[in-house]
């Protein structure tokens, strides 16, 4: 499964690079693309571990930077 | 007052610097330590204890003034893709107990009906079981023409009811429908990055720490080593620092892909992402089907032939007569090339002769039109058309009146899209279809296209496609457009797959990388203009932004630059990369 998801509060290109850099070390995720030109954050996981992937991108993205915020 | 010069410069450089030095600190906690807070932290300061506090508190100034000229392009260019997302549904209109109720339109389920008033975005993907009205399809198709529904016609979400109500059962969940899937398209398109992309980010890992080692260097060895004054060298440093910076690199090149994609969704075309953009440059053999990416799918009166003592106008009159109680869609074309209303009560006695054509009593005479085979079973002696398309022959009271040739007309731009395509330098235009090959040669001539293949079975494109696939080089692709009926497997087998017709079939949508919503294959040419407009602004990004950087490096290493040519290659550069990137978004 692939979905995106808008990021609140990515503010430069090098901090939507990171999250990606570190979203994409989660087990079970195969693909992550941050991209700072349309603040949208798009996962790739298999679907029975999306959701568990997903989490831990949410809870990894506040713990980076409290600002940020995916909105799922 | 010179003594308190330096505290007051000080904390005018606080004030400018605060949220760049928050930044710089959280991200080296992070373990982030060469971003760009961090470069400009270190230079201003740097200038500030060199006593240039002009330059320290400038740095950081319009470095700051350049974030927000960033921010604001980035942002603009956003909502201009944003009139595209305007396509989602907010709710959904459904009877409860005789009155209207609104839902969310991710409730309903398939099955369910609902009420569409005029004015209205239609919520869901369905079939109209009640009323008659226009809709406005232009956010789905990029058509401007209003498209007439009645019952039993399909209606798409994200279209827009214009007369009356309609009552329509919905036949798509909400995850499933047109609307839906296009958004889907488009958010997904700026994760899919172009090869060119994908260097910079890789090149900006690598390129600020290893200038920021030749900075640490320059000012640490000269003096060392050859005694020289500490104070040149690392003033030098610093400048090597700030314009080390990446990010007109960083943000352009993503940008200027954002911009393309988002001038070709402008035009209804759908691009997938960047690489898909950076791929639409390199096609050198464009293969296109033909029925309904060509040609229009739709039958018109090509020529008349009338016998002796009829005229063109009257021979096509009495057919269209004779054919008024008909459905089929030869009725269609006969009435279209005919252009006035017909009046029905000249007609009488209509009857059918199933795979043959129609006789009906016009003005008090018998017309017969139909096939050949009609002719020959009424005995009426004539010559069989060797013309391409469907001959109609037209026969009163027994005598031969003509006979009219109807065929598929090509789309009013299919030759203007060779053309451009040609003029675009697109090497080899290639037509394939499954038609008889007569036509296929009439068609391709008339366009100037290059090869064609006509009495092609699916699974025949297929492999031709997979052969002419070969005959290119190393590295240029060969791209497919077909109307995505049937289309899928072709699509997926070509290095490029172009889907024409919108959200026509889902398959084709799925399997094409770039879908065009509307029907024009001239449409194929902009995407190509838009797409090489872009890799060359691209290119001209990464080589502009280079050539000042490292310029400006080695005059800074001989001591020829200044903090603000340092500034200027850094902060202007990013800034005419930025709107040189949004040159993208427009399209001429």
């Amino acid at each position: 499964m692939r979905k995106s998801f808008e990021v609140k509060g990515i503010d430069c290109p090098n901090c939507a690079a990171k999250l990606e850099r570190n979203i994409q070390k989660i087990k079970g995720c195969e693909d992550a693309v941050v991209s700072y030109a349309t603040m949208k954050l798009t996962l790739e996981a298999d679907d029975d571990k999306f959701e568990k992937v997903l989490d831990e991108a949410c809870a990894l993205t506040r713990k980076l930077e409290p600002e940020w915020e995916i909105v799922r | 007052m010179d003594k308190y010069l330096p505290y007051i410069m000080v904390a005018i450089y606080l004030i400018a610097a605060f949220p760049i030095l928050k930044k710089a600190v959280r991200n080296i906690r992070h373990g982030e330590i060469f971003d760009e807070n961090f470069l400009m932290t270190v230079a201003s300061i740097g200038a500030l204890i060199l006593g240039e506090y002009i330059e320290g508190i400038s740095v950081m100034v319009l470095y700051r003034i350049g974030e927000y000229l960033q921010d604001r392009a980035v942002a603009r260019s956003r909502e201009s893709i944003s009139g595209l997302m305007d396509i989602r549904p907010d709710y959904a209109n459904i009877e409860k107990d005789g009155e209207l109720v609104r839902v969310d339109p991710s409730e309903l389920a398939v099955g369910s009906v609902i009420v569409i008033k005029p004015g209205e975005r239609i919520p869901a993907d369905g079939e109209v079981i009640e009323g008659f009205s226009s809709l406005d399809t232009a956010a789905i198709t990029g058509e401007s023409l209003p498209r007439d529904v009645e019952p039993g016609s399909e209606v798409y979400s994200g279209t827009i009811n214009l007369n009356a109500v309609l009552r329509v059962r919905v036949t798509a969940p909400a995850s499933e429908s047109t609307a839906a899937r296009i958004l889907d398209l488009v958010e997904n398109a700026t994760s899919r990055r172009a090869k060119a992309e994908k260097f910079i980010t890789k090149f900006a890992r690598y390129y600020t720490p290893a200038v920021c080692g030749a900075a640490a260097l320059l000012m640490v060895l000269p003096p060392l080593l050859f005694r020289q004054p500490w104070s040149v060298w690392v003033s030098r440093g610093l400048i090597f620092l700030v314009v080390s910076c990446p990010c007109a690199l960083i943000i352009s090149i993503p940008l200027g892909f954002f911009a393309g994609i988002g001038a070709a969704s402008s035009r209804g075309i759908l691009v997938k992402g960047g690489n898909y953009l950076e791929a639409l440059t390199k096609v050198d053999t464009l293969v296109f089907d033909k029925t309904g990416t060509l040609t229009r799918g739709i039958f018109k009166v090509a020529s008349a032939h009338p016998a002796d003592g009829m005229d063109r106008d009257g021979l096509i009159e009495l057919a269209c007569l004779a054919e008024a109680f008909s459905d089929h869609p030869i009725s269609r074309s006969l009435e279209d090339s005919y252009g006035k209303p017909v009046d029905r009560s000249r007609v009488s006695e209509a009857e059918e002769h199933a795979g043959h054509g129609v006789s009906a009593t016009v003005d008090g005479r018998r017309i017969s039109c139909g096939n050949i085979k009609l002719m020959r079973s009424l005995g009426i002696g004539c010559e069989e058309s060797s013309e391409p398309g469907t001959a109609v022959y037209v026969a009163a009271d027994g005598r031969y009146l003509g006979c009219i040739v109807i065929s598929d007309e090509l789309k009013p731009d299919s030759a203007q899209a060779v053309k451009e395509l040609k003029a675009a330098g697109l090497k080899k235009l290639v037509m394939l279809t499954g038609d008889k090959s007569v036509i296929a040669n009439k068609v391709a001539s008339e366009l100037s296209i290059d090869e064609v293949y006509g009495d092609l079975l699916p699974q025949d494109k297929v492999e031709k496609t997979r052969e002419l696939k070969k005959e290119l080089p190393e590295g240029r692709i060969l791209g497919f457009v077909g109307d995505g009926i049937n289309d899928a497997p072709v699509l997926a087998a070509s290095g490029l797959g172009i889907a024409m017709g919108g959200m026509g079939s889902a398959a084709a949508v799925e399997a094409a990388d770039i879908v065009l919503m509307n029907d024009r294959p001239s449409d194929v040419a902009t995407a190509v203009k838009i797409a090489k407009k872009t890799m060359r602004i691209i290119y001209e990004d990464i080589a502009f932004s280079l050539f000042v950087k490292i310029g400006v490096l080695i005059l800074a290493a001989f001591g020829f630059a200044n903090m603000w040519l340092a500034i200027f290659a850094d902060v202007g550069v990013c800034m005419i990369a930025i709107l040189n990137s949004m040159r993208a978004l427009r399209v001429n």
